[in-house]
């Protein structure tokens, strides 16, 4: 069962070298997961100042500056990872670096057919 | 079989039911992986026996039986369902292979089951009140509408909170299984949680017009019981001793046309002694692993009450040293106010009084009543009417609860002018 792993949190709560520590970490975490067939996926993203949020209405294209949603913790990453239950994949997200600043949500992902794979 | 033997195949298959049909549950949920499939398969199964049974004869394992009658069952549903979802066929073959291979043992892995079903109920990742419901549900077999009663809450919203519980287990796959050992004391704390919970809206109803509802009690002390039997861990026992001191003095805390009569002016004799004897055995196996925590700590203060034979003779020093012991273990400001009023009991209401006072001025308990009506008291012992009547009455607004407020309407017209 594949699981998402969504990384949140105050981005202006990190300094370089502490992300730099979480770079090496998560790619660490990412290898041991990889070596049990675990690992599908897994990135940091460029901070919510570079984000933009498209949506469609009535066939017009709004295209705006800035997240979804303004709120004190941003998405700042993911691992995308199998796991055979949410306990495993509890498991997982409390290995992630940020766990310890941020909160890590979990949402099992839904299977649909005829996605491409790999 | 003769018209009598039939009769008592009946009787039979009714005691079973009472006595086996939550084991049999959990056993099918473990097999099917679903609860809705589980519960019908467990219906299924005593209706075959109600047929079968009074024909054929009792079997020899009935519990057996009944699971494996399910598991059938089960197959059979889902070869049905499989007309319109063809994935369910793949399902059906893989539990018909299972059934063959592994027949169902009599007391082997059972009351594991039981077990699983008491984690997965209580699992952090579900929303607490739908954990309570859950767990009244499937481990306790309480009916929706009982449960929805107790709580006061709309039968539909008590009915959705189970739905999308279980709708959470399925799709988030939460495993059906007893925790690890590393993670097992944050997943009985869980499940502790839930116990007392149930307990407490038996013992003090938060709303409404009694101020208890004996039969929640009864469950959880029940549920109490089941979890130390599966898991005897040294928590556990402090949480049933704690449960069971509180429940002897059910019948002494309120007069008989419903008014709250305060620990020191209960009627001792009426405390039930078979209750605190297996209280008190309890809290000691818990303090004697020297593993224990704060429900054994609360137990060990409730006990500390049931061994004095008045209010006069209960050994307060001892109670505020685990007061103490139970501020480092669960720091709270609950436990600070019962912690103070113990030590104005020991030293004298003017020493609680300054306790009260500088847990108020941090904030933390303002709208709590209780916290309110102890100063009141203290406040009325120490001949301080004026700042008495206005705590007892910030306590009258804080609380909903009707005998609580017949209560402080009492105190409060029996203070001086």
């Amino acid at each position: 069962m594949r699981y998402m792993l969504l990384i949140y949190f105050d981005e202006q709560d990190l300094s370089e070298t502490e992300r730099q520590e979480c770079y090496v970490d998560s790619v660490q975490l990412a290898r041991e997961l990889n070596s049990s067939g675990r690992y599908l996926a897994a990135n940091p993203l460029h901070p919510v100042s570079t984000a933009t949020s498209v949506r469609v209405r009535e066939g017009k294209r709004l295209v705006t500056d800035g997240p979804f949603a303004e709120t004190r913790e941003q998405l700042g990453g993911y691992f995308l990872i199998d796991a055979k239950d949410l306990d495993e994949a509890i498991g997982t997200a409390a290995k992630i670096p940020m766990v310890h600043k941020g909160t890590v949500e979990i949402r099992p992902v839904v299977e649909i057919p005829g996605l491409p794979t790999g | 079989m003769t018209e009598n033997a039939a009769g008592r195949a009946r009787e039979m298959v009714e005691a079973t039911y009472r006595s086996e049909s939550r084991r049999v549950l959990a056993t099918l949920i473990r097999l099917l992986g679903d609860f809705d499939l589980a519960e019908d398969a467990l219906h299924d199964a005593f209706a075959a026996a109600l047929e079968k049974w009074p024909k054929d004869g009792v079997p020899v394992k009935p519990r057996a039986w009944l699971v494996s009658a399910g598991r059938f069952k089960a197959i059979d549903t889902l070869r049905r369902r499989a007309r319109y979802d063809a994935s369910l066929e793949t399902l059906a073959l893989q539990l018909e292979a299972d059934s063959r291979y592994v027949e169902p043992r009599e007391s082997e892995g059972v009351e594991d089951d039981r077990l699983r079903l008491i984690f997965t109920c209580c699992h952090p990742a579900l929303p607490p009140e739908a954990r309570v419901a859950l767990t009244l549900r499937e481990v306790c077999g309480l009916t929706t509408e009982e449960i929805a009663r107790a709580f006061l809450t709309a039968p539909p919203t008590l009915a959705q909170r189970i739905v999308r519980a279980k709708a959470k287990i399925k799709e988030a796959r939460i495993p059906y299984q007893v925790p690890s050992r590393a993670d097992l004391p944050d997943r009985l704390e869980t499940v502790l949680q839930v116990v007392y919970l149930v307990f407490n809206e038996g013992y003090s109803a938060s709303s409404g017009a009694t101020l208890t509802r004996a039969d929640l009690s009864g469950e959880a002390i029940r549920l109490g019981r089941l979890l130390l039997e599966l898991l005897p861990e040294p928590e556990v026992s402090g949480l049933l001793a704690l449960m069971l001191l509180h429940e002897s003095r059910r019948v002494a805390r309120t007069s008989p046309s419903g008014e709250l009569i305060l620990l020191d002016d209960q009627d001792r004799t009426l405390w039930n002694r078979g209750q605190i004897e297996e209280g008190l055995a309890l809290v000691e196996r818990a303090l004697s692993s020297r593993r224990f925590g704060p429900y054994t700590l609360q137990a060990a203060i409730a006990a500390e009450h049931a061994k004095a034979q008045n209010g006069a003779a209960t050994d307060w020093a001892r109670i505020v040293g685990l007061y103490d012991l139970l501020v480092q273990a669960n720091p709270s400001p609950v436990v600070e106010l019962n912690r103070a009023v113990a030590v104005a009991m020991r030293d004298g209401p003017s020493a609680g009084l300054v306790l009260i006072d500088a847990i108020l001025t941090r904030g933390d308990l303002d709208a709590y009543h209780l916290a309110h009506s102890a100063r009141a008291d203290l406040c009325r012992r120490l001949g301080k009417t004026v700042e008495a009547r206005v705590s007892y009455q910030r306590a009258l607004d804080l609380t909903q609860q009707e005998t609580e407020r017949r209560f402080l309407e009492r105190r409060l017209a029996e203070l001086p002018d």
